[in-house]
C-alpha cells in the first residue's frame, strides 16, 4: 500500500518536473523564464523525495530524504532571487509585453 | 494557425506521457520497477530540454537559470535510482550534488551583477 502511494507521488512529481522544463523552453523572457521554472522543479522534486521516503520507511535514506527537502525548500528560493537581481543589475531586457517593473522604479525613488 | 500549432503540441506531450506509462507491462510481478525506468526517461527529457537551453540561450542570465535548473534536476535522478537498484548511497550523492549546485548559483549571480566578490 505504501509502495502505490509512492509510486503515485513520484509521478505526479515528474508531471511538475515536466511542465516546469517545457515552461524553461517555451517562454519568451528571462524572468518569466526564471518564475515558471524554479517554482515547478521544485514542488517536483519534493514530490520525488516524498516518493523515496514512503517507500524507505523510517531508514536512513528515508530520513535523509526529508532532510533533502527541506534544504531544496529552504535554498531554491533564494538562489532564484539572487539570479533575478543578478540578471537585472547586468542589464537584461524585459519582454516587449510586460506591463510593470517595480524594481526599476525603487530605484529611481531611491537614488 | 497559431492555436493549432498549439493543439498539436497538446497532442504530441499527451502522445509521449501516454507511451512512456501506460504501455502494456510485460509482466505483473516487476511492474514497480518496469515502471521506476520508464519514469527515468521522462526525467531523461527534461535534462535535454535544458541542455538545449544552455546551448541556444541568447543571454548569460538564461545560461544560469538552466544551470539551476538542472543541479535541482539531478537530485531527483539520485532519488529515483535509489529505489530499484536497492542502494541507499545515491541519496547521499543527491544531498551532496544538491549543497554545490547552490553555492555556484549564489556565485554565478553574484558574478552577473558585474562587481568584485568582495562587494
Amino acid at each position: 500500500m505504501n509502495e502505490t502511494i509512492g509510486m503515485f507521488f513520484i509521478i505526479v512529481g515528474l508531471t511538475f518536473d515536466f511542465f516546469g522544463c517545457l515552461g524553461l523552453i517555451r517562454l519568451p523572457d528571462v524572468y518569466n523564464r526564471l518564475q515558471a521554472s524554479t517554482k515547478c522543479v521544485t514542488l517536483g522534486t519534493c514530490s520525488i523525495l516524498l516518493g523515496l521516503f514512503l517507500f524507505k520507511g523510517f531508514t536512513a535514506a528515508g530520513i535523509k530524504a526529508i532532510l533533502c527537502i527541506l534544504f531544496i525548500i529552504l535554498t531554491a528560493p533564494v538562489s532564484a532571487h539572487a539570479l533575478a537581481r543578478g540578471a537585472h543589475k547586468s542589464g537584461v531586457k524585459l519582454w516587449g509585453k510586460s506591463v510593470c517593473d517595480k524594481y526599476a522604479e525603487d530605484k529611481g525613488v531611491n537614488s | 494557425m497559431r492555436r493549432l500549432r498549439y493543439f498539436i503540441g497538446l497532442i504530441i506531450i499527451i502522445l509521449i506521457f501516454g507511451v512512456i506509462i501506460f504501455y502494456p507491462l510485460p509482466s505483473l510481478l516487476e511492474w514497480q520497477s518496469v515502471l521506476l525506468k520508464r519514469c527515468f526517461s521522462i526525467l531523461f527529457f527534461c535534462a535535454l530540454f535544458c541542455l538545449w537551453r544552455i546551448i541556444k540561450g541568447p543571454t548569460p542570465a538564461d545560461r544560469a537559470v538552466a544551470i539551476d535548473i538542472l543541479g535541482i534536476l539531478v537530485l531527483g535522478f539520485c532519488a529515483i535510482l535509489g529505489i530499484p537498484t536497492g542502494r541507499d548511497w545515491y541519496i547521499d550523492i543527491g544531498i551532496a550534488w544538491a549543497l554545490q549546485s547552490f553555492i555556484s548559483t549564489l556565485a554565478l549571480a553574484k558574478y552577473l551583477e558585474g562587481r568584485n566578490f568582495d562587494e
